[in-house]
């Protein structure tokens, strides 16, 4: 607004804010991130105050992903995308469900609407609890089946060795090209539909070198490991999935709802009106208009599901190997095995899987009269 | 209607700003749209029938966990067996209450100067800050909001060494004061988002006039910002409560066992292999009960929390 002394006042306000926030976020990532250079924790005295540390540049990180000792990592990142696209998955589904069926304005919609949402009120401490009980091998959804008389079940929730879905860790380079070639090929046929062959091109020419490298070249046969590690789903996990998704969903359906009451009565009238049927109206009305709420969805509940540590401590332990995530190990290896500059560079894998997908959804906050 | 609905789905697509719109607008008209809308198609029977019937189901499965807790804390530990675990007890056995409470009242009173005094500090500092940059943008005050929510969406490990090694140098490590300065400052995105969305919606003609009249900053915002200000601080202060009374990590990592908030407690308690549920039942009914009480009762301003909040996670 106006006069100088104001505007000083403003900034002197702020800049304690600011100045707060750049060191304990930004000042100290960067600390995080030097640490993980480091070889920190793996001599002597690693709790002094001014312990001796010395540069290793990316070794840490090597260790990690091809390291002998590091083998529950790389599980844990397993562990990590399973957990992600189940819990992403289904929370987006039963969200979805519930937002259309509250926005029914059935009698009791609001009764219905507390229900299915007091689940966020709670501390993921609290829902591991709960959920730990009842999914004790004696507990109680185990035992369900036998309100209707059939014999109880014995899965063992949180503490089951199968895993499914194994594959080996040494094809992973050639997994994530293969993936790759995938990506870029699909992005080249949509713009070659939309007749935008420059484009298209651009998206072509990067997925033809990554096949050349992948199927002929050195990525093909590029191992991470001298010898076969296998890895996969570890079904101990989906108990885990189950208590967050009981928690979450209701947040999805709210997400959901603010967007289906953001509609505008008239173009569901319109379309009624032009004779489609309500089941017609979902879907080429509403679940159109709802494609952008979905992708924020996406973002926020693919963050959580990467940061997700409370609730795997509180349901199956910090020590239970096959519900490990790396958050869990970053806190391990940190303040339990005093091994510094591991845990830092865990929590910098961590950090950027999240940025990669926070960043840009700032950023598209910035980019002023976007569509969506 | 019609324009109260199309101005918010202006901005309720997609992006940050989405739903919190709500939380930004004047309570009357975030609850007046829904309010208007009519039934939205006719009934037939049994379409009727099957939906009411698909949402009660529902509704009873996310009732379960609460039925489940509440009937194995009123157990009798020897009563707790797979073959009753469904069934409610014949005569509550109300002495787990007891002694889980007298077992966690110190870190209840933990948690609750460390949620009261942290919620009051952070959201002071979010409504000043939200002022600013809603009402008094200056040079790359574009660019500082999206760096300062940055700081709500990373995982806390990523600073986490560091913290520590800080909080112990300034011999703040293991009590309550380092904890509130903690959540005070991963707070600040949160608080200054929320204040800063429902400033912007505050017409800059209020404040154009008062600075004809020769007010100045402070006195904008204490005349004319902070009387309006009483919708943002209780949206504030209830997400704030909540989240540091659930936090976990924070609370695990950097106090010290006399300063545990509830829960440490809690987990400690459900995590030593327990043998007899009652007690960690009734323990997560006493740490739930602040925060599920404030949905119950302010749920609409929870809701509205949640919307812009839970990004945080």
């Amino acid at each position: 607004m106006n006069s100088r002394s104001d505007r000083l006042a403003a900034i002197l306000v702020i800049l304690p804010s600011l100045l707060l926030l750049a060191v304990f976020v930004y000042g100290f990532i960067g600390q995080t991130l030097w640490v993980s250079l480091t070889d920190w924790g793996q001599g002597a005295g690693a709790l002094a105050l001014n312990p001796q540390i010395h540069w290793v540049g990316l070794e840490n990180y090597k260790s990690l992903f091809t390291g002998f000792l590091d083998v529950r990592f790389r599980q844990d990142m397993v562990n990590m995308v399973f957990f992600t696209v189940l819990f992403v998955g289904a929370s987006l589904l039963l969200g979805l469900l519930l937002a259309i069926l509250i926005d029914q304005h059935l009698p009791g919609e609001g009764v219905f609407r507390t229900i299915f949402l007091y689940p966020m009120s709670l501390s993921l401490v609290v829902t591991g609890t709960i959920w730990r009980w009842m999914l004790q091998p004696q507990g109680g959804i185990n035992a369900l089946p036998t309100l209707f008389g059939l014999p109880a079940s014995n899965f063992l929730w949180m503490s089951s060795r199968t895993q499914i879905l194994q594959f080996n860790w040494q094809a992973l380079p050639a997994y994530l090209c293969w993936a790759g070639v995938a990506v870029l090929a699909v992005a080249a046929c949509v713009y070659l539909v939309k007749g935008r062959h420059k484009t298209a091109a651009f998206f072509a020419a990067p997925a033809l070198l990554l096949l050349a490298l992948v199927a002929w070249g050195p990525a093909g046969r590029a191992a991470l490991l001298p010898y076969p590690e296998t890895h996969g789903f570890n079904l101990a996990l989906l108990g885990i999935v189950l208590a967050a998704v009981w928690q979450m969903s209701g947040y999805t359906m709210a997400l959901y709802l603010a967007g289906l009451r953001t509609i505008p009565d008239e173009l569901r009238e319109a379309a009624r009106v032009d004779g489609a049927s309500p089941l017609q109206v979902y879907r080429y009305v509403e679940l159109p208009l709802l494609a952008p709420i979905t992708w924020s969805a996406v973002i926020i509940l693919g963050h959580i599901a990467l940061k997700i540590f409370d609730l795997v401590f509180a349901m199956a332990g910090p020590d239970n190997a096959s519900t490990s995530v790396p958050a869990i190990s970053m806190y391990l290896t940190t303040f339990r095995g005093n091994q510094f500059a591991t845990g830092a560079a865990i929590a910098v894998v961590l950090l950027l899987m999240v940025a990669a997908l926070i960043i840009p959804y700032l950023a598209s906050l910035l980019r002023p009269g976007r569509a969506q | 209607m019609r324009a109260s609905a199309q101005e918010r789905m202006g901005t309720a697509q997609g992006t940050i700003q989405a739903p919190e719109t709500q939380a930004a607008l004047p309570a009357g008209r975030a609850q007046a749209a829904p309010a208007m809308r009519t039934a939205r198609r006719p009934r037939h029977g049994w379409t009727f029938a099957f939906l009411y019937a698909l949402v009660v189901l529902l509704a009873i499965v996310y009732l379960i966990p609460v039925y489940m807790t509440v009937i194995t804390s009123l157990k009798a530990p020897q009563d707790i067996n797979l073959m009753t675990a469904w069934r409610p007890p014949a005569h509550p056995y109300w002495a787990s209450y007891v002694q889980a409470f007298r077992q966690f009242a110190p870190t209840l009173r933990n948690s609750l100067i460390l949620a009261v005094s942290a919620t009051l500090l952070s959201a002071m500092m979010g409504s000043l800050n939200g002022y600013v940059l809603a009402k008094w943008g200056f040079r790359g005050s574009k660019w500082a909001l999206p760096l300062i929510l940055f700081g709500m969406f990373i995982p806390y490990q990523s600073i986490l060494i560091p913290l520590f090694q800080f909080l112990r140098s300034v011999g703040l490590y293991g009590g309550l004061p380092g904890l509130i300065l903690v959540h005070v400052v991963y707070g600040l995105p949160i608080t200054t988002l929320l204040f800063h969305n429902f400033y912007v919606e505050i017409p800059d003609e209020l404040l154009g006039s008062a600075l004809i009249d020769g007010a100045e900053f402070f006195k904008i915002y204490r005349w004319i910002i902070l009387p309006l200000s009483a919708p943002a601080f209780v949206v504030v202060g209830i997400w704030q409560f909540t989240q540091i009374w659930n936090e976990f990590l924070f609370a695990v990592t950097l106090t010290r066992p006399a300063f545990q908030p509830i829960t440490v407690a809690l987990a400690n308690l459900a995590g030593g292999n327990a043998v007899y549920w009652n007690l960690p039942m009734a323990g997560s009914i006493i740490a739930a009960l602040p925060t599920v009480l404030i949905y119950i009762f302010l749920g609409r301003y929870f809701i509205r929390g949640l919307l812009a909040g839970a990004l945080k996670g």
